[in-house]
């Protein structure tokens, strides 16, 4: 058993510690607001926050996820409250949607860090995820949109 | 705004009525076509029901909607065509994802009824059909409205949700007719010159947020990966290195010995591995080890030599068995008679669909196994669903068919061959199963958009008009290389040749969004490009003075010369290309703008205008979402995306080697207008995508004077370009 906090909560994993935090959460916790879209590192939609910073959670092991403090999509805000995911529906940003989870966790380190970022900043911040229905302009917009409020 | 209900699939008409209080109306498929009847009426045995409206007191509606979502927003859009006609307040539409039912729930496609959403097809197939059905239920509560108040229904009026009688000032909601009316036994008929003007429109052309958006932004919406069922397990399929090699053995006890795994199964093309939890398959995954039979068709293939030499040869050889795509005029007296011929050669890489998805679903059989339901993200519900019926060999109603969103789709989901995998898998193990292609298995085993070469020559005449024209493509995949190989939508050459030259390599190959339009208009407009700079004339004025083109094509040409301010000079460094394209229909124009990194050989696209004739806009901001996303996809695969193939193997694995468009190489711009029209509702799913192409080559020429003959544009292949 692997014990972290997920979303505020105390949770103990019965998997073994090489296994990537992402299943853990998808399929072992059922919070499946997480995606899977290359298990390498490449794509940034399973991106998480783990003590607040963003991390691709298919690249994480179990083990040294232990301890830390887990926040997905689903612990972001209670009813979908949170500026960005506001901004995201103010600017109808997702398609098909399964990226979003990952670009809204990355946008929402950007503003903690950076609450008034540059267009270039928002580019680079958020470059390593990728959106195939390509809803960037979108994405850049309600980042936008969102700056100030977090 | 609309809610959705997306997991309640099996609404059985029972279901559906259940209980409830209020009006119900249901579908009839007679001998007139789809109609709306009476609940009564339905039950003639004759005819195939299911229903598409409820109205409860409470003054709620709940639309069906038949479109599958895999971004585009059809799933919204679709029933605010039926909900205008009933003058619905969409604040209480809900919407429920219609069943895989296609007799009920089709369109008319070709004397049948489907429920694929390809092509582009869901706005512009549902269209009308939704809005005769939707007067028609209006016309039952004006109907009811009249008879409770002792009127005549004919001065009675709607406003959203609500029956108006102005002269006696009295309203009643269509929730208060709804707690007393009944469904008459005999519908009304509507014809569609009873349907509103487009001036009267309160919902199409104004804004309604898409109905799935919200789940989208907290992680609620669920895609098939994300089914969770009691007792299920996990798997996932390994197939050849070589496409569609079957396997002869494996290290089975080997694979058994590692924790968790529950059973290796074999399949046609394929061997798949079954264990309590997806890290125990991954694990199982790296040990495996297939032996796969000799003899697969593509055993021994090169794309790369195909593409560069075997294509040309078959080109060249008189021989070659050409099939006609298209004929008109006198060809070869066109090219005899020509001051001057201009000749060009294209060609494009293989393709993947790289939906963000990876193909994934879950089946659950019932104890006796003569049932099997199914969770997948499919764009087409009704043929999938046969299709995993006939695998199984059971009849359509055995299988149970839960659609769920799909995360990118793009062509490839039309066929569900991971669907059937997965059917088998669970029957097979005798447990839920829901099975996951690892990314690296969905790009092994994909099907991609061919690769192909183009020959192209065009003949001017003494009036330096383009007279004749030659175009034959070569490539694998018959259709899938000549979708909009023919220029007949926006130019008028009076002789035309065009021609397709097969090949076969045993790849796997399907419709990638767009399907052949990408890579021809490509050809085409690149061509036409290159007349217009070798006569010295603007690109622009060329067509019109040089190209008889058609009203549409002016139209666009004209609104996109002005959105884009083609002739006010850009920065130094900066330059426009220009391109048409049709789709579907649709008949757009489009500029970009790039800057050249001429060390990298890196084109950088910053600003994109797009024009577009798509007949009535019924969400201008979908619309507008859609072509922005075909823009960006397409422009992925110009400068980026390659995929190639060394005997008979995929060589790319996964996105760092098979690379797609990142935010950072995305335009920072872009500006779309849709011409203010008032004919059907055309497609606009794929627009965007096939002018992006030759608007690069050609403002890469602009900016260099080289041209670029080879998609996609690589650093390689565009320093190449800038050294000849």
């Amino acid at each position: 058993m692997i014990k972290l906090r997920v979303n505020g909560k105390s949770v103990a994993v019965a998997a073994e510690p090489d296994t990537p935090l992402l299943w853990a959460i998808r399929e072992h916790l059922k919070l499946t607001g997480t995606k899977y879209g290359c298990g390498a590192g490449h794509c940034g939609a399973c991106v998480v926050h783990v003590d607040g910073r963003a991390v691709k959670s298919c690249q994480l092991s179990l083990s040294r996820a232990a301890g830390s403090d887990v926040t997905t999509i689903e612990g972001l805000s209670p009813d979908a409250s949170h500026p960005l995911q506001k901004a995201w529906i103010a600017e109808q940003v997702p398609q098909c949607g399964y990226c979003q989870s990952g670009q809204i966790m990355k946008a929402v380190e950007l503003l903690e860090k950076n609450p008034h970022p540059s267009r270039d900043q928002i580019v680079r911040h958020m470059d390593s995820v990728i959106c195939r229905c390509g809803t960037y302009t979108r994405i850049v917009s309600a980042i936008q949109r969102a700056a100030g409020e977090v | 705004m609309g809610n959705i209900k997306l997991d309640t699939a099996q609404i059985s008409r029972r279901h559906f009525l259940g209980g409830a209080a209020g009006l119900t109306f249901v579908i009839s498929i007679g001998p007139k076509g789809t109609w709306l009847v009476a609940d009564a009426a339905a039950k003639a045995p004759e005819y195939a029901i299911g229903a598409w409206v409820r109205i409860t007191p409470d003054n709620q509606l709940t639309i069906i909607t038949p479109a599958a979502e895999m971004g585009q927003g059809s799933m919204t859009g679709v029933p605010i065509a039926l909900a205008e006609e009933l003058d619905a307040d969409w604040s209480t539409v809900t919407l429920e994802m219609a069943p895989a039912d296609p007799a009920t729930f089709g369109y008319n496609r070709r004397g049948g009824k489907v429920m694929r959403i390809t092509g582009s097809r869901a706005i512009r197939s549902y269209f009308e059909q939704m809005r005769l059905a939707g007067a028609q239920v209006r016309k039952v509560l004006l109907q009811a409205a009249a008879e409770e108040w002792g009127v005549d229904a004919s001065t009675l009026v709607t406003e959203p949700n609500t029956v108006v009688d102005r002269l006696n000032k009295r309203k009643l909601s269509y929730g208060e007719i709804a707690s007393f009316a009944t469904v008459p036994a005999a519908m009304p008929t509507v014809s569609t010159d009873e349907l509103k003007k487009v001036s009267e429109f309160r919902l199409i052309g104004n804004p309604v947020p898409r109905a799935d958006i919200p789940a989208k932004v907290d992680g609620s919406a669920k895609f098939s990966i994300d089914v969770q069922l009691p007792g299920m397990v996990y798997a996932s399929t390994v197939h050849a290195p070589v496409q569609l090699a079957e396997p002869e053995s494996w290290n089975d006890s080997e694979v058994r010995r590692i924790p968790g795994v529950i059973d290796v199964v074999r399949l046609d093309k394929g061997v798949a591995i079954v264990a309590d939890t997806f890290e125990h398959v991954l694990a199982a995954r790296r040990v495996l080890a297939v032996d796969w039979k000799k003899g697969a068709p593509a055993e021994g293939y090169d794309s790369e030599k195909a593409l560069e030499q075997d294509y040309m040869a078959m080109a060249m050889d008189r021989q070659s068995p050409r099939r006609s795509v298209a004929e008109t005029g006198d060809v070869t007296n066109a090219f005899a008679s020509a001051v001057k011929v201009y000749k060009a050669d294209f060609r494009s890489d293989y393709c993947y669909h790289a939906q963000m998805e990876p193909l994934n679903a879950v089946a659950r059989f019932n104890a006796a196994g003569d049932k099997v339901e199914i969770w997948e993200g499919t764009q087409s519900p009704g043929g999938s669903r046969a299709a995993i019926a006939d695998a199984l060999e059971f009849e359509f109603e055995q299988v149970i068919h839960h659609q769920m969103y799909m995360g990118g789709a793009f062509g490839r989901r039309s066929i569900t061959d991971y669907t059937i995998e997965t059917a088998l898998i669970a029957r097979a193990t005798k447990r839920p199963v829901k099975m996951i292609w690892t990314r690296e298995e969905d790009l092994a085993f994909a099907m991609f958009r061919p690769q192909n070469l183009q020959c192209l020559e065009a003949a001017l005449d003494d009036d330096g008009k383009i007279a004749g024209w030659r175009h034959c493509v070569i490539g694998d995949g018959d259709r899938l290389i000549t979708s909009g190989i023919n220029i007949e939508d926006y130019y008028t050459i009076p002789n035309r040749l065009i021609e397709q030259l097969g090949a076969s390599h045993g790849i796997r190959l399907k419709h990638w969004r767009a399907v052949a339009h990408p890579f021809n208009i490509f050809a085409i407009e690149s061509l036409v490009d290159e007349i217009a700079a070798d006569q010295g004339l603007d690109p622009l004025e060329f067509r019109r003075k040089r190209l008889a083109m058609t009203p549409k094509a002016e139209a666009v040409f004209d609104a996109v010369e002005k959105l884009s301010n083609w002739h006010t000079p850009r920065p130094d460094g900066r330059a426009l290309g220009l391109s048409v394209t049709e789709r579907s229909g649709s008949l757009g124009a489009g500029v970009v703008e790039i800057s050249l990194d001429r060390e990298r050989g890196r084109i950088r696209v910053h600003k994109v205008w797009a024009a577009i004739d798509g007949g009535i806009i019924v969400q201008p901001d979908m619309a507008r979402a859609n072509v922005e996303s075909g823009i960006v996809y397409g422009l992925s695969s110009v400068l980026k995306e390659r995929a190639t193939i060394k005997n008979g193997a995929v060589v790319q694995s996964n996105f760092h080697d098979y690379q797609v468009l990142k935010m950072s190489e995305a335009p920072e711009e872009i500006h779309v207008e849709f011409l203010d029209r008032e004919t059907s509702p055309t497609g606009l799913g794929e627009i965007g995508n096939p002018f992006i192409g030759a608007a690069v080559a050609n403002a890469f020429h602009a900016l260099t004077g080289k041209r670029l003959y080879h998609m996609p544009f690589t650093p390689e292949r565009v320093r190449a370009a800038l050294q000849t």
